[in-house]
């Protein structure tokens, strides 16, 4: 397993050098890649049906008790199978679409990343490992969605989904920390196991909240639902797989892993019945004011969501067997049509279905495939997707919880789906022939054998829905309670759900008749929609602008004597705190000083104050002088010659290059207000005492033991020179007196430079103008 | 000595950084002067100031006999005077190059990057 995923993160980097090799093709052999995987996975099927999980770890971060632990049990093999058998198809169709791109390596590389995150994620059983792919899905999606990033709305798309995607992980971070807490265990597999400890900790609440924050933006619930028809800006591969088939359906997988962990109680049921039941009919509702294919499409993915999340709200038998089914269905409906909107749009160079009309004389195949694909959307039989919306309305004529509220906004997403249904698969395909931008010619059979594929596994589990049982079971045995006997079957009886559907199908026909009628009135409605939540998205962006901005000015205006208070007043802050706090500094030292050295201090004393005040810059320089020479004389005094000789001879410097530089520069202005030279005085003063108060801290703390007697003990023997300070130069930190020499030269060559163009041309006297203009 | 010496330091620094609140570059350059001297101060006399002990190791003997004055700060605080020293050369050209390019030593005047 961990070589499936991991080796995928491979394969999708050699997807450039496959692409010189083969050329368009390549799409085809990575296609290899997720093929080989599903085939894999159909081999472990008798095992995972007979309701084994099967595991395989590996340490990762041991010390952590971080584990890269994969498994595979009946929830995750669907996952799995529906990421590399829709990603295998996705990448054929792929290839075709983009043949003409020349960026189709990177399309390829990112898109099969995504496939690796995705696949990592639904295998994880470690919280961490699965939020490491979780991220990894944002950031594969973004790329995707960004994908044609010349284009300032597909950047904005994929800004959009990254924040509200990562902002929603980060979230769900917090609430893996606190579920791992609550839990004592960082593993899926436990954590099951301990749902009663879980519901009952104090954290519970903080953690669902959470948790379900990040579910939510990562499947569009509302009011997060704004991102996804936004980022339809993306290739329609890319809409298909990402944003119907797999990564939306993250947050609702985690959901149903978490099922057993967090699930059945009152805030769960209640919190996932009502966004669910929201969402849904949020998503329909919108879905039927757009005309252009790919919104409708994916507000209809929104819908399905919301009744995804819904079902796991519920929670009973019967909802979560139709949560398997519908999930099932809408992946393989939604995958086929998003394709048949790209051949659309490919072929006719439009996205609009009111501009199309009649395409079914030029592109027979196409219709056929897209009228079984709508037929499993709009839930009419004998397609998977009626079997997924019977069991469905079933389930929610028998919830206990708020049915009044649910059962409305259920039935109006019913009807409003097939509506939809039917303006994808009818409005282009029949009616008068319309001129289209491009002229139409049916699909390549790359483009149509995808969605073709997945419309006849749709019709055949309709027809069969035996074949699934089994599944379902092992699915549900892993987020119920256990191992359960599952029937489906086409015909349930004449029951309440059935009546439902009928009365949504004659309402949903109503609807699609009078649509364009709708629209108009749907348009007058406008105003109001521009108050939705994206419009709460970007006035929090604009909001975090101009917080950045007022920032950015008052912190980083440019001059540097704020920053210097800025910086100082802080630190004296901090550290004047933790003085304080920790011990009161004794003023009471017993002065043992001679007359000569309290002079010597008077001096240093004397020529810093004589440097700030006097008006003459000889003055300033002399004080400098003075200040440098008692220094050295200090040296003197307490034993350390080096020092004082290389002070004399480095102040001696100075002061004659001071006398030489500074001579040449405008004589000392007074540029500051009195109340600016007042504020510096504080600042100035503050610091100089908190640096005075520390080494008081510090000589009246305890002594270590020198950690130079080693070298004082050895200087002799081991470096052969008297003058230890010498020996530790050159000898025990020979290192750093390289580095000291290094930096030196690198002083002097800056220097030679600066005063050689000086001599050079107009140019580059500016050039480095500039360049000193920064540093400075 | 030392708390002499903490009070002294103590006022080198507070000097050294109204030095280098000042506007005037010049003055800006003053500042770092006496900031690193400030500095190599209270390394060394931190460390804790012996009078008359130099680390030298008497001729004939492999250890000096008595305590003498610890020679780590004051090897370090010789790096730090070298360095000092390098990085205020290279200052000091600096700002008389832009002196001669901006024709100002007003720093509020300089904090934009296009003079």
């Amino acid at each position: 397993m961990q070589l499936a995923v991991l080796g995928g993160f491979g394969v999708a980097a050699m997807a450039p050098l496959l692409y010189r090799w083969c050329g368009a093709r390549a799409a085809i052999v990575m296609a290899l890649l997720p093929t080989v995987i599903a085939v894999w996975l159909m081999t472990l099927w008798p095992t995972i049906a007979g309701g084994e999980t099967l595991w395989r770890e590996w340490a990762w971060v041991p010390g952590l008790d971080i584990t890269l632990t994969f498994m595979v049990d009946g929830l995750a093999w669907l996952f799995a199978m529906l990421i590399t058998v829709v990603g295998a198809l996705v990448l054929v169709y792929a290839g075709e679409y983009l043949h003409d791109r020349r960026d189709l390596p990177s399309f390829l590389a990112v898109i099969t990343a995504f496939m690796m995150s995705m696949l990592g994620l639904v295998l994880a059983d470690n919280l961490v490992a699965l939020f490491v792919f979780w991220e990894l899905t944002s950031i594969t999606s973004y790329l995707l969605i960004g994908f044609n990033h010349t284009d300032p709305a597909a950047r904005q798309a994929a800004r959009q989904g990254l924040l509200v995607t990562v902002g929603g992980g980060l979230a769900l971070l917090a609430g893996f920390v606190m579920l791992a807490q609550a839990g004592e265990s960082w593993s899926l597999a436990e954590l099951t196991e301990r749902g009663e400890r879980l519901k009952a900790h104090a954290l519970y609440a903080p953690l669902l909240t959470c948790v379900l924050l990040g579910a939510f933006t990562k499947s569009a619930q509302f009011p997060f639902h704004f991102w996804l028809p936004n980022a339809m800006a993306a290739p329609t591969p890319v809409s298909a797989y990402l944003h119907s088939a797999t990564m939306v359906k993250a947050g609702i997988y985690l959901l149903a892993r978490l099922h057993p962990a967090l699930g059945d109680t009152e805030p769960w049921v209640v919190t996932l019945s009502l966004v669910g039941a929201l969402t849904m009919a949020c998503g329909a509702f919108l879905a039927i004011r757009h005309t252009n294919v790919k919104t409708l499409l994916a507000y209809s993915t929104v819908m399905a969501l919301g009744a995804l999340t819904l079902l796991l709200g519920i929670g009973t038998e019967t909802a979560l067997t139709a949560f398997v089914a519908f999930l099932l269905a809408h992946s393989l409906y939604k995958g086929a049509l998003f394709m048949v909107a790209g051949i659309l749009d490919h072929e006719t160079g439009t996205r609009d279905v009111t501009a199309m009309g009649g395409l079914r004389h030029v592109m027979p195949r196409t219709a056929l495939v897209a009228a079984v694909a709508a037929l499993s959307l709009a839930g009419l039989p004998p397609l998977l997707g009626f079997i997924g919306k019977e069991l469905m309305l079933e389930s929610l004529l028998a919830a206990g919880h708020y049915r009044a509220v649910i059962l409305p906004l259920a039935f109006l997403a019913a009807f409003l789906t097939l509506a939809v249904a039917a303006i994808v698969a009818i409005r282009p395909f029949f009616g008068p022939r319309r001129e289209t931008p491009r002229t139409p010619r049916e699909a390549p059979p790359g483009m149509l054998a995808g969605p073709a594929l997945l419309a006849v596994l749709s019709l055949s589990f309709g027809l069969a829905p035996g074949l699934l049982e089994s599944l379902v079971s092992a699915v549900i045995g892993g987020i119920g309670a256990g191992p359960v006997e599952t029937r489906l079957a086409l015909w349930h009886g004449l029951n309440p759900a059935l009546v439902l559907s009928l009365a949504s199908l004659v309402l949903g026909g109503l609807v699609f008749y009078r649509w364009d009628r709708l629209r108009g009135w749907l348009a007058r409605l406008e105003p109001l929609m521009a108050r939705g939540p994206e419009a709460g998205y970007e006035a929090l962006l604009r909001g975090l602008v101009l917080l950045a901005e007022w920032q950015t000015r008052l912190l980083q205006n440019g001059h540097i004597r704020n920053y210097l208070i800025m910086t100082l007043l802080v630190l004296v802050g901090l550290v004047g705190h933790a003085l304080l706090m920790r011990q009161t500094p004794s003023l009471a030292f017993t002065l043992e000083v001679y007359p000569h050295e309290a002079a010597m201090a008077g001096l240093m004393v004397a020529g810093a104050v004589a440097a700030c005040v006097v008006r003459s810059r000889l003055t300033a320089v002399a004080a400098l002088g003075v200040v440098g020479f008692a220094i050295a004389l200090t040296f003197v005094l307490f034993s350390a010659p080096d020092l004082a000789i290389t002070q004399l001879l480095v102040e001696t410097l100075t002061v004659v290059l001071l006398v030489l530089v500074l001579f040449r520069l405008p004589r000392f202005a007074t540029l500051s207000t009195p109340i600016e030279r007042l504020r510096d005085l504080v600042v100035a003063g503050l610091s100089g005492g908190l640096i005075t108060l520390l080494m008081l801290a510090v000589l009246a703390g305890e002594r270590l033991p020198r950690i130079s007697d080693y070298m004082v003990a050895n200087s002799q023997s081991l470096g052969h020179g008297h003058n230890i300070v010498n020996v530790i130069l050159v000898d025990v930190r020979a290192l750093d007196t390289l580095g000291e020499m290094f930096v030196l030269a690198l002083s002097a060559i800056g220097v030679f430079a600066m005063l050689r163009f000086h001599a050079g041309s107009c140019a580059t006297q500016r050039g480095s103008g500039t360049r000193g203009d920064d540093d400075g | 000595m030392e708390p002499l010496m903490a009070v002294t330091i103590g006022i080198l620094f507070a000097a050294a950084i109204y030095m280098m609140l000042r506007r005037s570059i010049v003055k800006l350059v003053v500042g770092l002067i006496l900031l690193s001297n400030a500095a190599n101060l209270l390394i060394f006399a931190t460390a804790g100031m012996l009078r008359g002990a130099p680390p030298l190791v008497p001729q004939g003997l492999s250890a000096p006999a008595n305590m003498v004055a610890d020679p780590l700060p004051q090897a370090m605080v010789l790096t730090a005077i070298v360095i000092a020293f390098g990085v205020l050369s290279f200052a000091v050209v600096l700002v008389r190059r832009a002196w001669e390019i901006v024709r100002t030593d007003d720093l509020d005047k300089m904090k934009d990057t296009d003079t």
